[in-house]
Order: structure tokens, then C-alpha cells, then sequence
């Protein structure tokens, strides 16, 4: 199309050199953006390797090494020590985050298809009301949300009372003494939120006449959902499993808040730990295993990259 | 063609089947258990914090013992008000601050970087482009560390503070913009571009007259988002602040309750970020609303893309 308009004319002669100095204008447009990138997203990683390839000075504070030639092993033996070493506490720790983040992204999963699905697809005119309230979590601070649940699990807090009420249980229970079902309902809550927006955003493109077809042929409401709704929600259900579980993994904050002691670790308060060590002396094995951290979730990181670019820039 | 008519034929005779043994139910019948489940999850969802931000206003110390309305925690209270606090006081200003700081550099830099890439093209732009995107789906914790490294030990004269938390937070946020603006210029196609190009047009031209009227509700969803996604944040703000002066509400509320000092303060610090974050959320979903006006598109399509998912 462009090629058919270049040739109208005989005015366009300039246009190679036109062209050229549009491309330019696009190029310093993007220099930013990209300049900022590098040096404070490509720079910042490059850190982490200098300090995981350096080591300690005489006062023990961790000294980067800039020249990969000259990195040493030290804080990675001594990171393979901690994790599988005779007093490994990293071990089992890091076994402890799988299975809590597992069960914590099953969970949500399992709560917010069905109400991403109503949403979607039953609301009717009510959506942007519903819409609303699945929202609002989205907008309310993380902190606030895990404060409230400090406040209702307190030992004298409404949970007790009303589970004694109930009489369910008949001692208070010590919801917040480093219980893993109280951080796994925590990480839970905390992240649902964004699991819900991105399956309902997933929910709601599938055309309803889909759905209807199968219907109209015969097949049940289960088998509609099985055959039609499932498969095409697919990519949602990765999308959002991908963007909860991620950040899941680096979460030290709710388990710290809602336990906070050794028996509930995660990998995430290994780091935060090290990485706030007194005079930073754990700060090199820290960066350790944030690489290697990184390291394990490349590959979902860069299909999550791959599949946002292809809908991203989509039919160009 | 042919599955679906073997499909019906083999459908009919089941349902016919079935019919006989039990009443005929309404295949479209209301689906009142979803329904109730929804409900259900959102009493979950929001409750726990609107008592939260009943909490903020009782008239004593106890976090689940209602002891009456007050304003003490907000301004009544001469020493542990949030008004009279230094520390709950700072935590306030550094959030705002910090908000509007990194909106200010995030958004243009963003938008500037989602044109450029889109009509550049090449090697250069579709690995930056990866990049940004990359910076979206990084655990929080990894980039933290790395920004911690990186101005303690390389950018040294930056340090931790505000400068550190402002350069770090317009990293984590600038894909907001990039990727929005990018799903908008995807939607809106080259058309009114290559009219204005054929008509004689540059390219800062085309990008004034009618990119930027075009982009307009992008760029400006954009901007509630990162604005509100700092007041949020929590994680890079935890590692790069250094003393109580720029220590913001949501790191300040951690290191209190953490360390056994909770109370209804934070609850209404809490609350104080949660009706900004509204009132930011009010303004991002009316702007936007006006400024689609006459285009197509509803109520609903405005509160999604408020709410980040769109692009």
C-alpha cells in the first residue's frame, strides 16, 4: 500500500533520505527508554553476578569483582553448603515455599475461576457492579488487606469468637504463631486479586456463541464448560497462574507478617534476611541465590515475555 | 460441518432419554449456587478490610475490641495521631511524593519508548521491547536485590533514599505505559497516520496531531495505574529506603506490625492509602470515561483498563 502511494508523483524524490530521517525520529524517540533500561534494569543483574563471583573484604563486607574472568566459587559453595551441606537450612526451606506455593496457586485457582466465570459470563446487567467489587481488592494496598487479617485472627479476634460461638473450637487458636495453613490462606488472599481481573478478562472474550452452539447441540451445562469454556480459556489460566505464582515465590512479607517464625521460612525471607545482614556479611551468598532463583524461573518468565508480545503488537 | 451435525443427531435421542427419567429442567436456568459462590468470595474478599477500616476509628487501642467512634488515630490524638506522629506523618508525605515523582518520569518515558519501539522496528527495538516486558514478570524480591546492589555498590553517591526508590520504581513501572500504549496503537491501525503522512505530514507532526489526541486515554489509564501501583508498592521501597524520612506507608506499616508495635495508627494509615488509592481509581475511571466519550465502548471496558487489564 505504501509502495502503491511512493510512486504518485514526481514531488517524492527525497523520500529514501525522508525515510531515513523518519526512522531516526522513531530511534530518539525510543533512546530513553532504552539508555534507562540498560542502565538501571541490564546494570542492576550484571550487580548481582559481581557480587555473587566477589567476595568478602577484611571486615567483611562483600566486594563486587566487575571482571567475570576473576569471579570466585566462594559464595556459591558455600550457598551449595547451606542448601545440601550437614547444617542446611535452605533445603528444606525451599521445599517448604514449592509445597506452599503450590497449594496457595491451587487454591486461588480453584476460587476464582468460578467466580471469574460467573462474572463473565451470568452477570448480566449487573457486570459493572460485580466488576467493581472484584476490583476493589486490586486498589486496596497489599498491607492494609494483610493487616486486616492480623486483626481478625488475633487470638481474641473475631475469628475465635466466632469459631467458639460456633463451638468449634474450644480453645482460641494461635492463628498467628507460625501456622503454614494461616501464610497459605494469606498468600492466597493476597494474590487472588490479580488472578481474578486476568481470568475474567481471559472468561470474557470467549464469544457466547461458542458456548451457545454447544448447547444448542445438545450438550449439557457440564459438558459445555468441559468442552467449549475450558479449552479456550487455556491461555488465561496460564497467564494468570504465571502472574500469581511468580510473585508467590518472592514473597517474604505475608509469611513474615502472619508467622514470622523459623518453622514457616520461604526462600524469600532467606534472601531478605541475608540480604539486611549485619554489615551485609551474608549479602554475597544472598545474591547467590538470587540467581539462581532467576535462573529456575526463566523459562515460564520468558513464555509469559513471548506470549504478551505476540497480543501485544498482534496483527502488525 | 459434518462433527457438529453428528453430534446433534447423536444429542437428540440422549436428551429425549434422559427425559423420561427425571423433569425437564431449564437448560438456561439462573445459576444460583455460581452466583452464591460469588457472593460468598467477595464477603471473603472485602469484608476483612472494611472492619480494618472500622478499627481505624475506635476509640481504643484494641485491634478486635470496638470501644466506641473517634477520630483519635487520624488528628485527635496529641502524641500517636497520624497527624501528630513524625514518623506515620513522613510515611504519608514520602508516598505522595514518591507517587507523583515517578508518574511524572514514568509516563513520558514509557510513552516515548512504546512509539519509538512500535514504528522503529529492527533488532534494537524488539530486544529492548523484551526487555520491558521482561521487567513485568521479574519477582519483585529479585529486582529489589539487584537495585539494592546496584546503588550500594556500583552508583554509589545515589545510596538508598528517595533517589534510589524513585529510579527503582519507574523501572518496575515503566511497562505500564509501554504496554498500553503499544495495545492501543495495535487496535487503532496505521490509517489516520498514513492519511496525515499522505497529506504532507512529519512524523513529530503525525505524532502531535494525531497520535497524542489518539492516545490520549491511554496515556492517561497509564498514569493511574503507576500512580497507584506506587502507592502500593511495597517490596523495592522496603529495600531501598534508608531512615524514617523516606520510609512510605506501606513499608512503615510492615516494619510496626512486624516488630509487635500494631495498632489502630496503622490501621489508619492503611486507610489512608486505601481512599487515596479510591480516589485515584475515581478519577482514573471518570477521566477516562470522558475522554472516550463518543467512541465505542462501555462502563465495563473503562474499568478494566483502570485496572490494568487490557494490554
Amino acid at each position: 500500500m505504501a509502495q502503491g502511494q511512493e510512486r504518485v508523483g514526481p514531488g517524492r524524490r527525497g523520500q529514501p533520505k525522508q525515510k531515513e530521517a523518519h526512522r531516526l525520529f522513531w530511534a530518539a524517540l525510543a533512546a530513553p527508554g532504552i539508555i534507562w533500561l540498560a542502565l538501571l534494569f541490564i546494570v542492576p543483574f550484571y550487580a548481582i553476578l559481581a557480587i555473587a563471583g566477589g567476595y568478602l573484604d577484611l571486615f567483611g563486607v562483600p566486594v563486587p569483582v566487575w571482571n567475570p574472568l576473576h569471579w570466585s566459587t566462594a559464595n556459591f559453595s558455600k550457598a551449595w553448603h547451606d542448601v545440601a551441606g550437614s547444617s542446611a537450612f535452605v533445603g528444606p526451606t525451599i521445599l517448604r515455599t514449592l509445597v506452599y506455593v503450590a497449594l496457595a496457586s491451587l487454591i486461588a485457582l480453584l476460587i476464582a475461576y468460578p467466580a471469574a466465570y460467573f462474572v463473565a459470563r451470568f452477570a448480566g446487567r449487573r457486570k459493572a457492579l460485580f466488576l467493581i467489587l472484584l476490583i476493589a481488592p486490586f486498589w486496596i494496598s497489599y498491607m492494609m488487606r494483610m493487616l486486616a487479617w492480623i486483626d481478625l485472627l488475633q487470638t481474641n479476634g473475631y475469628v475465635n469468637k466466632t469459631l467458639s460461638l460456633l463451638h468449634l473450637i474450644g480453645q482460641p487458636v494461635n492463628w498467628l504463631g507460625g501456622l503454614g495453613f494461616t501464610v497459605v490462606l494469606g498468600l492466597v488472599y493476597g494474590y487472588i486479586p490479580y488472578l481474578i481481573l486476568v481470568l475474567y478478562a481471559g472468561l470474557d472474550r470467549i464469544d457466547p456463541a461458542l458456548i451457545e452452539a454447544g448447547r444448542d447441540l445438545g450438550l449439557g451445562r457440564v459438558r459445555t464448560f468441559v468442552h467449549i469454556t475450558l479449552p479456550l480459556s487455556r491461555q488465561a489460566i496460564l497467564t494468570g497462574m504465571l502472574i500469581t505464582v511468580l510473585p508467590m515465590l518472592g514473597d517474604y512479607f505475608t509469611n513474615q507478617l502472619l508467622s514470622g517464625t523459623p518453622g514457616t521460612t520461604m526462600l524469600g525471607n532467606v534472601i531478605d534476611d541475608q540480604l539486611t545482614s549485619s554489615g551485609g556479611v551474608l549479602q554475597g551468598e544472598g545474591a547467590v541465590f538470587s540467581i539462581l532463583f532467576l535462573l529456575v524461573l526463566i523459562a515460564p518468565m520468558i513464555y509469559y515475555v513471548v506470549a504478551t508480545n505476540r497480543s501485544s503488537r498482534g496483527a502488525t | 460441518m459434518t462433527t457438529a451435525t453428528k453430534t446433534r443427531a447423536e444429542a437428540v435421542p440422549a436428551r429425549t432419554a434422559l427425559d423420561r427419567l427425571r423433569p425437564r429442567r431449564n437448560p438456561w436456568r439462573h445459576p444460583w449456587f455460581l452466583e452464591g459462590f460469588t457472593w460468598l468470595y467477595l464477603v471473603w474478599s472485602l469484608v476483612p478490610v472494611a472492619i480494618a477500616v472500622l478499627f481505624s476509628f475506635n476509640n481504643g487501642r484494641s485491634q478486635s475490641v470496638w470501644q466506641g467512634f473517634s477520630w483519635r488515630w487520624y488528628f485527635a490524638d496529641p502524641v500517636n495521631s497520624v497527624l501528630h506522629d513524625p514518623n506515620l506523618h513522613a510515611a504519608v508525605v514520602q508516598t505522595v511524593r514518591l507517587s507523583v515523582y515517578v508518574t511524572l518520569v514514568t509516563v513520558p518515558l514509557g510513552v516515548a519508548f512504546a512509539l519509538g519501539i512500535n514504528r522503529w522496528r529492527g533488532k534494537t527495538a524488539s530486544t529492548a521491547n523484551f526487555l520491558m516486558i521482561l521487567s513485568f514478570v521479574i519477582p519483585e524480591l529479585i529486582f529489589g536485590v539487584a537495585m539494592f546492589f546496584v546503588f550500594t555498590k556500583l552508583f554509589r553517591p545515589i545510596g538508598l533514599g528517595t533517589l534510589a526508590e524513585v529510579l527503582a520504581l519507574v523501572t518496575w513501572n515503566v511497562s505500564w505505559p509501554a504496554l498500553i500504549v503499544q495495545a492501543r496503537l495495535v487496535t487503532m491501525g496505521r490509517q489516520y497516520e498514513e492519511a496525515a503522512a499522505d497529506l504532507g505530514a512529519a512524523p513529530w507532526q503525525v505524532a502531535y496531531r494525531v497520535l497524542w489526541p489518539l492516545l490520549r486515554p491511554a496515556i492517561f489509564a497509564s498514569a493511574v495505574l503507576v500512580f497507584s501501583g506506587v502507592i502500593d508498592d511495597f517490596v523495592l521501597v522496603d529495600l531501598l529506603n534508608s531512615n524514617s524520612g523516606n520510609t512510605p506507608m506501606s513499608v512503615y506499616i510492615y516494619s510496626q506490625q512486624r516488630g509487635g508495635n500494631g495498632g489502630p495508627a496503622l490501621n489508619a494509615l492503611g486507610t489512608i492509602m486505601l481512599v487515596m488509592s479510591f480516589i485515584i481509581a475515581i478519577i482514573g475511571y471518570i477521566g477516562y470515561r470522558f475522554m472516550t466519550r463518543g467512541e465505542r465502548g462501555s462502563r465495563i471496558d473503562a474499568l478494566t483498563t483502570i485496572a490494568g487489564s487490557e494490554g
